[in-house]
């Protein structure tokens, strides 16, 4: 080797050095892949506006950070575990890919977030509604952010018995999702101090809801809790009005209710329930604002909790990147539990060492035909629930990072 | 109170009325695929696409035409029938000559792009239609409250699968199609248009799965998906009446109705198995099913 080669070979050495010592990025890029599902029952709730939303949140760093090149991968889970570890892990293993957003569904949400723990890289679930997320099933790099059953049965279940109705029955899917729902609910009625008369299990999903509506009935109690979500919800409310339930003094709490499943149902329909909900796009101006850059982008769609908390976390994420200059899994995690969240989403947000992310949750009653003026004009805030009462207490959280 | 295995006979008697409704749609939709196998020797997948789509033909009517249910009831099935006689014209006519097999596929390649379009332009979650209002409210029957709209679902299934019946087994039209089941080469010789029956018929089945739709609309959500999470039970009510059966198709689409709404009361976790055990059952003591003939 001659002399001017030796000198290159050093200098190359060099640069290569000193790169790695400034900032750690694999492949110097940051990779982010939203898992969703893109064509079944959780498609416009989550699908193609939560992409939208991670979109938006690049577009607002200029689509670089801490002087890397940000890049989106996507993809459909389709609903299933085992497609959304399958994803996850080639994510993961061959693609680079450093986080994962959205992850509606909550058997994909517990199955990818065990092959983000294996790995050490970061999953952020807006979609899912499982609690076990934080609790068995806590990462140190795993977070939850825009809801959980937990909350939504705190909210609607609590704001119910105080009105009054102290005896429910509940309509319940017949998988993971619905008997969490209805476990965490009971809970609720009976620190009240009402009871629960009765329950049926019914298959998931389900079109036809007059054998259990009837069985709800003839128990005579006051509230008809329905533990489901998605279309499931939707047939079983349709249905309800259907067979006069409304007008015979029962009432309806539906625990999981998106606004596009009231747009789904109308006005006419849903008018007066209430439900609980981590965002609502008409609250103030920076909610209004995103709404319509969302809006946008979705042929005037407005964003679910989830599409608005994908935006949320990606943003927060990449914060945490910038500040931590690395997109390493477990340094990420310690520098996005550290930083405070304030956007559109969470007015006072933290993340808790369980991976809840705390923030307000609001209790809202759907209005009616004539109070609603502009399309999607769908809630009346009745009441801000604060973080800390909407969430579990850290307390009473089985994951064992929770030093106690 | 007089109660049969701890259920108050009230309560039974209310889920044998529902099974009557659901059984129905059943029965309407079953009716259909029966006709167009057995004439077509087509298994169609496709029938839960084209259900869904005369739930949408009535919800783009109202949106777009301002007509309302009644006017839907007989235009949507007409509109379904049209789209179903295309496919059959430009596709499904040139695989006759083809093994069954290859009619399915197509039909459900069809189902699955069908489904892909209405999804791509209208979203999952699924879109608002109202009970008309002359048939809003319930009638208090005593032990159990019917809503008005599920007695006209059930009364519009009967008189139409009577008169399918009645066309099939008791007109000229009727024999002409009995004969080109049997033997379609022989009728052809006759100067009977062989191609045009089978349109034809394929229109009349398609036009059931529309009519059904719009009778679905104002109680179901009106989704993309909701013919494909029907479809397979309809398959099951064919095969246990009877591939081709029309007898068997009525029969068994009442009878699975009620049978689920039995399972609803007793055992609600199995009503989504429920018929597919019964299926199962039926194929192992009477393989051509209840109603068929062994060809």
């Amino acid at each position: 080797m001659n002399k001017s080669n030796l000198f290159l070979t050093a200098a190359v050495g060099l640069m290569v050095w000193s790169g790695a010592a400034q900032a750690q990025f694999t492949d110097n890029k940051v990779k982010i892949g939203v898992l969703t599902d893109l064509s079944g029952t959780y498609s416009d709730l989550a699908g193609q506006g939560s992409i939208e939303a991670a979109k938006l949140a690049i577009e607002d760093f200029g689509g670089k950070v801490a002087g890397v090149p940000i890049e989106l991968v996507t993809a459909d889970h389709q609903n299933k575990g085992d497609i959304g570890s399958a994803i996850a892990r080639k994510w993961y293993e061959s693609d680079g890919v450093d986080a994962i957003f959205d992850l509606v569904t909550s058997s994909v949400g517990i199955a990818v977030r065990e092959v983000s723990k294996e790995k050490g890289k970061i999953d952020v679930n807006s979609g899912a509604g499982t609690s076990a997320l934080t609790n068995d099933k806590c990462s140190p790099t795993g977070f939850h952010w825009a809801y959980d059953t937990y909350a939504l049965a705190n909210g609607t279940g609590n704001a119910v018995v105080k009105q009054g109705g102290d005896t429910w029955f509940f309509l319940t899917a017949d998988y993971t999702f619905g008997q969490n729902m209805q476990a965490q609910t009971e809970r609720v009625i009976k620190v009240n101090g009402g009871k629960v008369l009765g329950a049926v299990k019914h298959p998931f999903p389900n079109a036809d809801f007059s054998s259990f509506l009837m069985q709800a009935q003839s128990s005579n109690a006051k509230i008809i809790g329905l533990a489901n979500s998605g279309s499931d919800t939707i047939n079983a409310i349709k249905q309800a009005k259907e067979f006069g339930i409304t007008q015979s003094g029962q009432q309806l709490a539906a625990l999981l209710v998106f606004i596009t499943d009231v747009h789904s149902m109308g006005l006419d329909v849903a008018q007066k329930m209430l439900l609980t909900t981590g965002y609502y796009w008409d609250m103030d101006d920076p909610s209004r604002a995103f709404a319509k850059r969302f809006a946008a982008h979705m042929n005037g769609k407005m964003p679910t909790m989830v599409q608005a908390g994908v935006y949320s976390s990606v943003r927060h994420y990449l914060r945490a990147i910038e500040a931590a200059k690395t997109d390493d899994g477990p340094k990420v995690a310690d520098k996005m539990r550290e930083l405070p969240i304030v956007d559109f989403f969470a007015k006072n947000g933290h993340l808790r060492p369980d991976g809840r992310m705390v923030h307000d949750m609001y209790l809202v009653q759907v209005k009616t035909p004539q109070e609603s003026k502009v399309p999607w004009d769908y809630y009346k805030v009745l009441r801000t629930i604060p973080g800390d009462e909407a969430y579990q207490p850290l307390s009473e959280s089985t994951c064992p990072l929770v030093k106690k | 109170m007089p109660t049969v295995f701890g259920i108050p006979m009230a309560a039974l008697f209310g889920q044998v009325v529902l099974g009557c409704v659901n059984g129905a749609f059943y029965a309407l939709l079953s009716l259909g695929l029966a006709l167009i196998f057995g004439l077509l020797n087509v298994i169609n997948f496709a029938h839960g696409a084209l259900y869904m789509m005369g739930a949408f033909a009535a919800w783009l009517l109202l949106g777009y035409a301002g007509i309302g249910y009644w006017g839907s009831l007989i235009l949507a099935p007409l509109i379904v029938a049209l789209i179903a006689g295309l496919i059959e014209r430009l596709l499904l006519s040139h695989l006759y000559k083809l093994d069954h097999l290859y009619g399915l596929l197509l039909t459900f390649g069809l189902a699955l792009l069908l489904e892909g379009l209405f999804r791509q332009q209208f979203g999952v979650s699924g879109l608002p239609y109202a009970v008309p209002p002359e048939l809003q409210g319930v009638w208090n029957l005593g032990f159990m409250i019917l809503p008005i709209y599920r007695g006209w679902v059930v009364a519009v299934s009967v008189v139409v699968c009577v008169s399918i019946w009645a066309l099939i087994e008791k007109t000229k039209l009727g024999a002409i199609l009995r004969a080109a089941t049997e033997n379609p080469t022989l009728l052809a010789a006759f100067g009977v248009n062989v191609p045009l029956l089978m349109t034809a018929t394929f229109c009349l089945g398609a036009a059931l799965a529309g009519l059904s739709g719009v009778l679905a609309a104002p109680i179901y959500s009106v989704n993309p998906l909701m013919g494909s999470n029907l479809i397979i039970v309809v398959f099951a009510v064919v095969v246990i009446g009877g591939m081709g059966s029309i007898m068997g198709a009525v029969v068994t689409g009442f009878a699975l109705g009620l049978i689920e709404g039995l399972c609803k009361v007793f055992v609600p976790q199995v009503t989504a198995t429920a018929v597919f055990v019964i299926m199962a059952i039926v194929l192992l003591v009477r393989p051509a099913g209840l109603f068929g003939k062994r060809r």
